[in-house]
């Protein structure tokens, strides 16, 4: 660029609105466990193809708690795309924090109807391929949830602090973008798991 | 390097995966991988080389980018064809995730695998010779001048095509059941190995040791250990090819005397005794040049970019200013007659505590002034909590492995609470 272009431009100085090293962070930090859960069902198809007992076992998953569970985490992600675009970029901090608690609300439902889903299982973690397989993906994403759920009450105790404005709130952002993640995984899981074991 | 980044991102973690799933099979009772409850020992093959097979180019990459910086500098020209130099490999790292089944042809496959495996493991030669061909062309058209850098990165070219030649052959099934397990494989893996990683990075090391050390390495003992390395690595891995052929199988430390292969590996020792004392001479000549090599003053390549316009070795002040480069060779932009004019003297100050900047990811165009952490406990009391927690899984012990989140957690929590000299944080309303 040249010489009166620098003199003209003025450019933000530390994290401004979405731009921030953390944003690039994430966007990496999201390429790779986007990696992992591909090679795990990756794995999960391949054991499947492989396999020569019954899978699933007891036949296709129960959608009764599984569905609805899918719309709170949904749900979830919503609040949180209210809490950022009307919250933090407009420098709102009551539509900010609601939308924070909602959206972590919903979070800690989704993890306490997951764990009753476990306990209704017929198998365990030790029942042969698909039980492992079940119980590792379906414990991969709970184990996101739950670092997404600490994230979001984080960003809720800063927010609380009044640390963002309308252009000073990058982690907000970061954090959305792993949130969103986590519920996108979960439709990945969810439609290999629950819904294409109902297909043959 | 961001292609190289990319792909450490999606295909590391294959293997992490693996022994994610082994250490469960081990501590927790699952059975991915155990036979007695029809777990498959072959899922460990195929993440192991959706991770292995992408692992040669991350080895590779860096070393072709020190071709492709290093070479024009000994050329006297530009690079020929940068773009579609950078176009291939991106091309390579893209193709490159569909062939880790080529490692596996002779483990039983439908034949519809073998066929698209197959081909894809031939389409990734044609990036890949766009990329010989533009060094040769670099060389072709240019001056070169016959230093000891030039020749590790010239020969490089040269070990390049053999070991991608012995590598298309191996793609190619019906050989493929032929080579597997043997000699062959052997010799191609040392030539991708040494050949394409190895020679580039000792040239690297001699092109960029004056810029490092502030002296010269010697020419003359150069020369002797280029020549015995290369002849060294040729007689010692190029005879394995055909004791491959007539196959001999690799992994097993012994043959029957009469087999007709005794000649071969008395050449193959040989060689590799030439080429550990051409490894020798390199060591030699990095310890002697330390101390007694010639000064090397700022740019004794004549090369084209930034680093060689400061001292040698680099003082910790390098840049002033942040420079503004217009061009892939600011150094050369005179005599190029280059439109494009870098500024090494004006630029950005940045003088207001630790700043850098950023920039747009394509055109790099200055975007935003980041402000940079000072130092911090908080990365080693992560790397502390991590350790932690995996000993404790390890060992069983719950406690211990809980310990581990809770001190990650907090780590972490440190590590990114938002700071208002980083600028992360609202400013306080002035009234």
């Amino acid at each position: 660029m040249s010489e009166s272009a620098l003199r003209e431009q003025m450019l933000p100085i530390g994290s401004f609105g979405r731009k921030s090293s953390g944003w690039y962070g994430v966007w990496t930090l999201v390429l790779t466990e986007a990696a992992i859960f591909v090679y795990l069902l990756f794995s999960y198809f391949y054991l499947a193809s492989q396999a020569n007992g019954e899978w699933p076992i007891g036949g296709a998953p129960s959608l009764a708690l599984a569905a609805p569970n899918t719309l709170v985490l949904l749900a979830s992600s919503t609040a949180l795309i209210w809490a950022e675009r009307s919250g933090a970029r407009r420098g709102k901090r009551i539509q900010l924090l609601s939308g924070l608690a909602l959206a972590l609300f919903l979070g800690v439902i989704f993890v306490i109807v997951q764990l009753r889903e476990w306990q209704g299982k017929a198998f365990s973690i030790r029942s042969g391929t698909y039980g492992s397989s079940y119980f590792v993906v379906t414990g991969f994403h709970l184990a996101h949830v739950i670092v997404g759920l600490t994230l979001l009450l984080t960003l809720f105790i800063w927010a609380l602090r009044g640390d963002f404005d309308a252009q000073r709130h990058a982690p907000i952002t970061i954090g959305a973008i792993y949130w969103h993640f986590v519920d996108a995984v979960w439709l990945v899981v969810f439609t290999a798991l629950y819904l294409v074991p109902r297909l043959g | 390097m961001t292609t190289d980044g990319t792909r450490n991102r999606l295909q590391g973690h294959a293997v992490t995966l693996a022994c994610v799933l082994l250490f469960a099979d081990r501590q927790f009772g699952t059975h991915f991988f155990d036979v007695e409850a029809h777990g498959q020992p072959l899922l460990w093959q195929h993440l192991f080389w959706m991770f292995g097979h992408p692992w040669v180019y991350a080895i590779v990459l860096p070393a072709l980018g020190i071709v492709s910086d290093a070479l024009p500098t000994f050329c006297r020209r530009p690079l020929v064809g940068y773009t579609p130099v950078a176009l291939a490999t991106v091309a390579t790292m893209i193709v490159g995730f569909g062939v880790w089944l080529h490692h596996m042809f002779a483990t039983g496959m439908p034949v519809l695998s073998l066929a698209f495996f197959s081909a894809a493991s031939l389409v990734i030669t044609i990036p890949s010779a766009v990329s010989t061909f533009a060094w040769i062309a670099t060389i072709w058209t240019g001056k070169p001048v016959l230093t000891t850098p030039f020749l590790f990165l010239s020969s490089f070219i040269i070990l390049f095509v053999i070991g991608g030649v012995s590598g298309v052959m191996t793609g190619a099934v019906p050989l493929d059941f032929q080579l597997t397990d043997t000699y062959f494989v052997v010799a191609h893996l040392h030539y991708v190995l040494i050949g394409i990683n190895v020679f580039p990075v000792i040239g690297g090391i001699y092109y960029w040791f004056p810029k490092m050390t502030g002296r010269m390495m010697s020419e003359r003992l150069g020369r002797w250990n280029f020549w015995t390395m290369f002849l060294g690595f040729n007689i010692g891995f190029f005879p394995m090819h055909i004791v491959g052929l007539m196959g001999m199988p690799r992994r097993i430390y012994t043959y029957a005397p009469g087999l007709g292969w005794d000649t071969i590996n008395l050449i193959t020792t040989l060689g590799s005794f030439a080429f550990a004392i051409g490894i020798l001479l390199f060591l030699i000549n990095l310890t002697v040049s330390l101390r007694h090599g010639m000064p090397a003053g700022a740019n004794p390549w004549d090369g084209p970019t930034l680093e060689w316009s400061v001292p040698s070795p680099v003082p910790a002040y390098n840049f002033a200013v942040i420079p503004l480069v217009a061009s892939r060779h600011p150094l050369w932009e005179d005599r190029l007659e280059s439109p494009e004019r870098s500024s090494l003297s004006r630029g950005y100050l940045l003088n207001q505590g630790r700043e850098t900047l950023a920039t747009t990811v394509l055109d790099a165009e200055p975007d935003l002034i980041l402000k940079m952490p000072g130092d911090s406990y908080a990365p080693l009391a992560l790397a502390l909590g991590l350790g932690v927690l995996f000993v404790g899984l390890i060992l069983r012990s719950e406690p211990w492995a809980i310990v581990g989140v809770l001190a990650t957690a907090l780590a972490i929590l440190v590590w990114l609470w938002p700071q208002r000299r980083l600028g992360q944080i609202a400013e306080p309303h002035h009234v």
